[in-house]
């Protein structure tokens, strides 16, 4: 016989009771529909397993780590600079913002801070990280919903947004470019011209996504009063970022924190929706794409002149402590917990990524929702495997 | 009258039957091919700001037999727990039912495979012969996803076939005949008001019935904003996942020449068919006519027919789709009250005028 | 003014990018054909100037993947000035990165006190065969060709940008 361990037997319990729940109503026999590992809805190796009556969905639950890669433990042998190339793949659309919690706590330990120029390049980058992050997902949810149009659309526009990381830091998905005590560059000459009319050009395609989207009455039927997270359920369940927001609750780390970052600095606005529906997500998602746009043209504007980088040791040895920082990244509160020995590399390092906490509300999401809802419903939830699973 | 005797020359009947499957390739292949080329490689590549294939043959138009020899070199793959003489079936089944689709169009005043009086209803009625074959692909793929697919297709499928029978029933009633070359007829030979410059197409007289036979003409193809059953990203193509080599090209070639022959009854009822408005040439009736729109009505029935797929792709690529509640729920409470209103209206009409 | 459904919206941006790819063509580029510049700072792979390496193996042990393998001998070259002692010098007999296991992010590039490793834009070097992807030091020597100037920086910044 093989050996189940707590965990296999509680799940078990579980679907047999949901069977026998079917069986009872209806005299029909459940079906176990496993939506992943392989599955386009689940960007990735998502496995969702759902026990259906019918079309409807009687049990969820999530299954993660078939792309589990070990960064935390992988931090442990690496030295602080090596740890940022490492962490850069954890949410692979945004990875810059995956950098700047690291080198930000990284920082307070060594009682460092960056630059003033480097603190506002580090904003216009992470805010360029977020439109890139957040316009593909605008372009996916066509493609979950089935409409195919609006992911070319946003993979055309995502680009320049791309074209423009990749001009500044030299990598287009892994920029790598954010070090302890600063940048490991300043921005080349022209860099600001072409990110100013980039930025018209993402508004212009929100004004698309929002016609060919969000205005459509299909969509709009797909969407209203599908997974429906209230205010409390979803504090509750630790949701975090546009899914927290879109429930109504004011959250937002960008300004609910001091960090030694630029958006302080500059006039834009937090945006709620009370609905908690994945309509409200995703059209909190949109009005923050619009919103970083925003944020990005006045920084730029405003860049002060001065270094990139301050002082700090060729050889780089954070002393002993611990410290927490999180930012608010595109998929929502992204923390790191670093433990330092005073030696080269961290001792340990905690990765608090938004995308695990976020999905541990499926199975209350998705009870009692139809199969092409469990899509509509994980694609407006957005995550990211890589920040799933580390 | 058989295809070929206006050209006067006397053909055994084996030769005529040869010729008439040759046509019915034609008929069925052609407008499929030019489809996929003109609408899915090219127009939906460009509403996507790309260019689509540009490779094989110049601007890719050879693309398609490209893809064609790629199909036929993979493996035909049958699922081990699979019902394998009914999976191997079941694609012949959806092209079958295509090819009998194309049997009672008319493509000009002599030409035409067969002519009977029934026509539209024997259109309608076979149109649904390939429910079955999608039924039973997806329930002998032994596949989860398949047979929610095919059930899915059923319904839907079932649901789109009323409002569709109801919206011809307008048609039929103003064209007093239910033969799909009278309903040509009628039209091009009518006039509206006593003005008789674009004849009477019924587009405009049953704009209402157009527009119900255009959605459940996309919701028969299983196009967007209907295509649930197939849903790739959801179902992963539904009763199709577990077809491969010439058995998926088969239901590939079928979902595009269903289209194109969806769209060539669309035209017929609709549209004015081969004809132009006979008051042009100063035709009366189906005997008056010369003999060339034998070679011209089939090209202009092929214009009709790519306008009226224009339209259909075009939705096909904008818009997302519905739930499969939502879709039967606008089946029921939408298009048939709808459609038998629009009876009940054109049936006052036609007694009153 | 009566609000237009968002169905037909929606069908007028299909159209609207239809035309526009029409009439100022599309936005991508066919590939072979026609080539995209990459940006100055684009990170496509790592040259090598052989002349400066020392193989003093500081990037070899920065590598977060260990793909760089370095082997070296001493040597003693003649000395710079008549009648001096012979110089003792290290002399590089393999500079291999696997592309492979490589990640890019330029920790080697960056640690390298010598000048020795740059970055070049250059992108076209794919493999068949993975292993194929092991490029010696001759291989890494050619593409030091494709190496551009550093860029200008952009107003306000403070000092001379390196490589």
């Amino acid at each position: 016989m093989t050996m189940l361990t707590d965990r296999q037997q509680l799940s078990y319990i579980a679907a047999q009771a949901a069977d026998a729940r079917v069986n009872l109503e209806l005299e029909t026999e459940g079906m176990t529909l496993n939506i992943g590992p392989q599955h386009p809805a689940t960007h990735g190796t998502l496995r969702i397993i759902a026990r259906l009556d019918g079309e409807q969905v009687v049990w969820a639950e999530p299954s993660c780590g078939y792309m589990h890669r070990g960064y935390e433990k992988l931090t442990e042998v690496r030295t602080f600079p090596q740890v940022t190339a490492l962490i850069n793949r954890i949410d692979w659309l945004g990875s810059f913002a995956n950098e700047v919690p690291f080198i930000l706590a990284a920082e307070k330990l060594m009682g460092i801070e960056a630059p003033a120029r480097a603190q506002h390049i580090r904003t216009i980058l992470f805010e360029l990280s977020r439109i890139a992050n957040v316009s593909l997902f605008l372009g996916d949810l066509g493609v979950q919903l089935g409409a195919i149009t609006p992911v070319f659309m946003a993979f055309r526009d995502r680009e320049y947004v791309l074209n423009l990381i990749e001009g500044a830091t030299g990598g287009r998905f892994h920029p790598n470019f954010d070090r302890i005590g600063g940048l490991k560059d300043d921005l080349p000459a022209g860099w600001i011209d072409e990110t100013r009319t980039v930025m018209k050009k993402l508004r212009n395609f929100c004004d698309e996504i929002e016609n060919l989207l969000f205005g459509n009455e299909i969509f709009q039927s797909r969407t209203r009063g599908i997974g429906v997270i209230p205010r409390d359920v979803a504090m509750q369940y630790g949701l975090s970022g546009a899914n927290l927001r879109a429930s109504g609750v004011d959250w937002d780390l960008r300004r609910d924190q001091s960090l030694p970052m630029a958006w302080n600095k500059v006039d834009w606005k937090v945006w709620t929706h009370n609905d908690g529906d994945s309509f409200a997500r995703c059209w909190v998602r949109l009005q923050e794409v619009r919103e970083s746009t925003k944020i990005v043209d006045q920084l730029i504007e405003t860049l002060p002149a001065g270094p990139v980088m301050t002082k700090v040791p060729r050889i780089i040895k954070v002393p002993e402590g611990e410290a927490w920082v999180a930012t608010e990244n595109p998929l929502g509160e992204m923390g790191y917990y670093v433990v330092s020995k005073g030696d080269l590399g961290p001792f340990r390092v905690k990765i608090r990524s938004a995308s695990f906490n976020n999905m541990s509300i499926t199975p209350w999401l998705l009870k009692g929702v139809y199969v092409p809802d469990i899509i509509t419903i994980l694609a407006s939830l957005y995550f990211i495997l890589g920040d799933i699973d580390r | 009258m058989s295809t070929l005797s206006v050209l006067a020359i006397d053909i055994p009947y084996w030769a005529q039957s040869l010729l008439r499957v040759l046509g019915g390739l034609v008929a069925v292949l052609l407008p499929a091919g030019t489809i996929v080329y003109v609408f899915l490689f090219k127009m939906m590549s460009f509403m996507q700001s790309r260019l689509g294939p540009m490779e094989a043959g110049p601007f890719g138009s050879l693309q398609l037999f490209a893809e064609v020899g790629k199909w036929l070199q993979k493996e035909d793959i049958c699922p081990e727990r699979a019902d394998k003489f009914i999976f191997k079936l079941a694609p012949l089944i959806v092209l079958a039912s295509t090819f009998l689709l194309v049997a009672v169009v008319p493509f000009g005043p002599d030409a035409w495979f067969t002519n009977f009086e029934a026509g539209i209803f024997y259109a309608l009625a076979v149109s649904s012969v390939s429910v079955l074959g999608i039924l039973i692909a997806g329930w002998a793929s032994a596949n989860k996803y398949s047979l929610l697919g095919g059930l899915r297709a059923a319904g839907q499928l079932i649901a789109y076939e009323l409002p569709m029978v109801l919206a011809v029933i307008g048609v039929v009633i103003q064209a007093g005949s239910m033969n799909l070359q009278d309903i040509v007829v009628a039209q091009n030979a009518g006039s509206m008001f006593g003005w008789d410059g674009v004849g009477n197409p019924y587009v405009l007289t049953q704009f209402v019935g157009f527009v119900v036979f255009m959605v459940a003409v996309q919701a028969e193809l299983t196009q967007a904003p209907f295509d649930m059953p197939i849903a790739e990203s959801e179902l992963v193509s539904g009763y199709m996942t577990e077809y491969s080599g010439f058995r998926f090209l088969i239901f590939f070639i079928g979902e595009f020449a269903t289209a194109g022959v969806f769209a060539m009854i669309a035209s017929i009822l609709f549209l004015g068919g081969w004809g132009v408005p006979f008051a042009w040439f100063g035709w009366s009736d189906i005997d008056s006519i010369d003999n060339w729109m034998n070679i011209v009505g089939p090209l202009i029935l092929f214009t009709k027919m790519m306008l009226v797929v224009f339209v259909i792709m075009w939705v096909r690529f904008s818009y997302p789709r519905f739930r499969e509640d939502q879709l039967q729920r606008f089946a029921w409470k939408v298009l048939i009250p709808i459609s038998l209103v629009n009876i009940m209206v054109t049936a006052i009409l036609k007694v009153a005028f | 003014m009566p609000k237009i459904p968002g169905l037909f919206k929606g069908l007028g941006v299909t159209l609207g990018t239809l035309s526009r790819t029409v009439t100022e063509g599309a936005n991508t580029v066919q590939y072979p054909h026609e080539k995209e510049t990459p940006p100055i700072r684009a990170r496509g792979v790592i040259a090598l100037h052989e002349g400066n390496c020392t193989s003093c193996m500081l990037c070899a042990r920065s590598c977060p993947d260990w793909c760089i393998y370095i082997e070296g001998h001493k040597e003693l070259a003649p000395p710079r000035r008549a009648g001096g002692k012979p110089r003792q010098v290290n002399k590089l007999d393999r500079f291999d990165i696997d592309y492979a296991l490589c990640m890019y992010c330029g920790i080697c590039v960056e640690v390298c006190p010598f000048d020795a490793l740059f970055w070049s834009p250059e992108y076209e070097y794919s493999e068949p065969r993975i292993a194929d992807l092991l490029h010696d030091k001759a291989k890494l020597g050619e593409w030091m060709q494709t190496v551009p100037e550093a860029p200008e920086l952009e107003a306000g910044a403070d000092k001379k940008g390196k490589k």
